[in-house]
Formats: C-alpha cells, sequence, structure tokens
C-alpha cells in the first residue's frame, strides 16, 4: 500500500517546530462513535486547562481534536460505529527550535481508508458552501499538523505550543 | 441537543439548546430544511443562546439553511450568539454572510 506524509507548518515567526513525544499526558481509546465526540471534547476541555492554556487556546485545541476525530469517522471509517481510535496526548518539554518551549503534542490513529490528499489542501473560504471547513479549523488552531499513512494505519499528529504568558502546571 | 420550534405569524423561531455536532447537526438540518424547503416559512430565526457548541458540520448545515432560503426567497436570521459560536463563524468568515443579531426582540423587528 502506498504511504505518504502531509505536513503543514504554521509559522512561528519564521522558525520550524520540532517535536519531542517523550512525556505521556493522556491515552485514549474509544470506538468511531458520533456520540462520543462530546467525551473526548470534555477530556481535551480539562486537559488544556490543566496544562495552562489560555481559554479561548483550550477552546482552539479542542475544536482542533474535535474536528480530526470528527473526519476519521465520517472519512476514513466512513460512518462506521465501531472502528478503533486512539488518542495520545504528550507534554512537549522543548518544541520550539533550540529554545525552550512548552506545549502539547496530540497523535491520533485509526485504520481506515487514508484520506484523498487532495482533500488535505482544503478549501477556500471565499466560496459559501457546507462543508470542507473542518481542516481550516485545525490548521488555524494548531502549530503544526502532519498527517501520515502507513501499512493500513492513518496517524495525525497535531501539536500546539504555549504562548510565553502562558506556563505549564506542575502536576 | 434540543430543538423546539415556535410560530409566530408567518416566523419560525427554531431554539437550540446543546451542541451541535455530528452526532446532533443531521437533526438540526433535517428541521431546517423542512421548515424553509417544505414548510416554505417566510422568515426562520434560529435561536442560538443555549448553543455551547458548534463544529464544522453544524456550520454546514447553517449554510445550507441559508443557501435554501435565497433559493427559495425566504430569510435565515440568527440571534443569541454565545462567544463559542461567533468565534467558528468568525474563523469560518461567515458572520457577515448571516443575518445576526443580538436578541429575539431585534430579529423580529428586523
Amino acid at each position: 500500500m502506498p504511504s505518504f506524509v502531509l505536513r503543514i507548518l504554521r509559522s512561528q515567526a519564521g522558525r520550524q517546530v520540532y517535536t519531542l513525544n517523550t512525556d505521556l499526558l493522556l491515552k485514549l481509546e474509544f470506538p468511531s462513535n458520533p456520540e462520543l465526540l462530546c467525551v473526548v471534547r470534555g477530556t481535551m476541555e480539562r486537559l488544556t486547562e490543566r496544562m495552562g492554556f489560555a481559554e479561548r487556546e483550550c477552546r482552539s485545541v479542542t475544536r482542533a481534536v474535535d474536528e480530526a476525530v470528527t473526519n476519521i469517522i465520517r472519512h476514513a471509517y466512513r460512518g462506521q460505529p465501531n472502528q478503533p481510535i486512539v488518542l495520545t496526548c504528550y507534554r512537549l518539554p522543548k518544541a520550539v527550535g533550540s529554545e525552550l518551549a512548552q506545549g502539547l503534542e496530540i497523535v491520533l490513529e485509526d485504520q481506515g481508508e487514508p484520506p484523498d490528499p487532495g482533500r488535505l489542501r482544503g478549501r477556500s473560504l471565499d466560496e459559501i458552501k457546507p462543508g470542507g471547513l473542518g481542516l481550516h479549523y485545525i490548521r488555524e488552531s494548531m502549530d503544526v499538523v502532519e498527517f501520515s499513512s502507513s501499512g493500513g494505519k492513518n496517524q495525525l499528529r497535531l501539536v500546539r505550543c504555549l504562548r510565553p504568558e502562558n506556563t505549564i502546571q506542575d502536576s | 441537543m434540543q430543538i423546539s420550534v415556535r410560530r409566530i405569524d408567518k416566523t419560525a423561531i427554531l431554539e437550540l439548546t446543546g451542541s451541535i455536532d455530528l452526532s446532533s447537526s443531521p437533526a438540526v438540518r433535517k428541521i431546517l430544511l423542512h421548515e424553509l424547503r417544505e414548510s416554505r416559512t417566510p422568515r426562520v430565526i434560529l435561536n442560538l443562546e443555549k448553543v455551547k457548541y458548534i463544529d464544522s458540520s453544524g456550520v454546514a448545515s447553517l449554510v445550507e439553511g441559508l443557501r435554501a432560503s435565497r433559493d427559495i426567497g425566504s430569510r435565515l436570521l440568527l440571534f443569541g450568539l454565545t462567544p463559542v459560536v461567533r468565534e467558528v463563524l468568525q474563523l469560518s468568515r461567515l458572520l457577515k454572510i448571516f443575518e445576526i443579531y443580538e436578541n429575539e426582540q431585534q430579529a423580529l423587528s428586523a
């Protein structure tokens, strides 16, 4: 099966973003049931609050994860309700270039159909039409959006760095 | 998600309560499009005061409703946007596309 990687790096003042996923915070395994989206959102809201993200950033990261899981259910699994999804979150001690920065890395894995690379490019917001907004929300919310597909597994990596005014609370 | 419908003259006011996501947006879409395409209600107002979350599928339902209203020459108005809903519409660059009011009274007199 062909594999591919799509990497989208949002500009961080011209710096590239590197990640080290060494500090496990959370791992959730759940079926592709839309009724569980509220559980995923609740979990992400609490986790981002606990990490010290500002209220707006908590909503933003939660929205990105919700949209990513929605995409898996709708597109990778074509609405089948009992397929596996794994959500893993890591604390990032260092993230931006060689400078110290903290953040959250989220990895979503599924075993559904890989997306059409053309669809991953999203669409222009100048068109007023339903659909195609989820990827836009994800891109707007995260510093790193990286999709890969290999060996029957899809993986989406999302990274959001804590801004300088925020600090991670001790656990 | 709960949806209730009230009617005042030729206006239907749909009050949405809860989260609009992949599990609930099909119901929102169905009721909204029924109101516009089947009932051909001249003015449909959505009360979003009690919506605590809306995802891209919910926004898509609103856009579809807007297009249906334009197709049949009726109006779709929104009021009571919570910060969460406003944020998502802003992110989608749709704030200026919809007719948005602060409260029901303003929407009814618009």
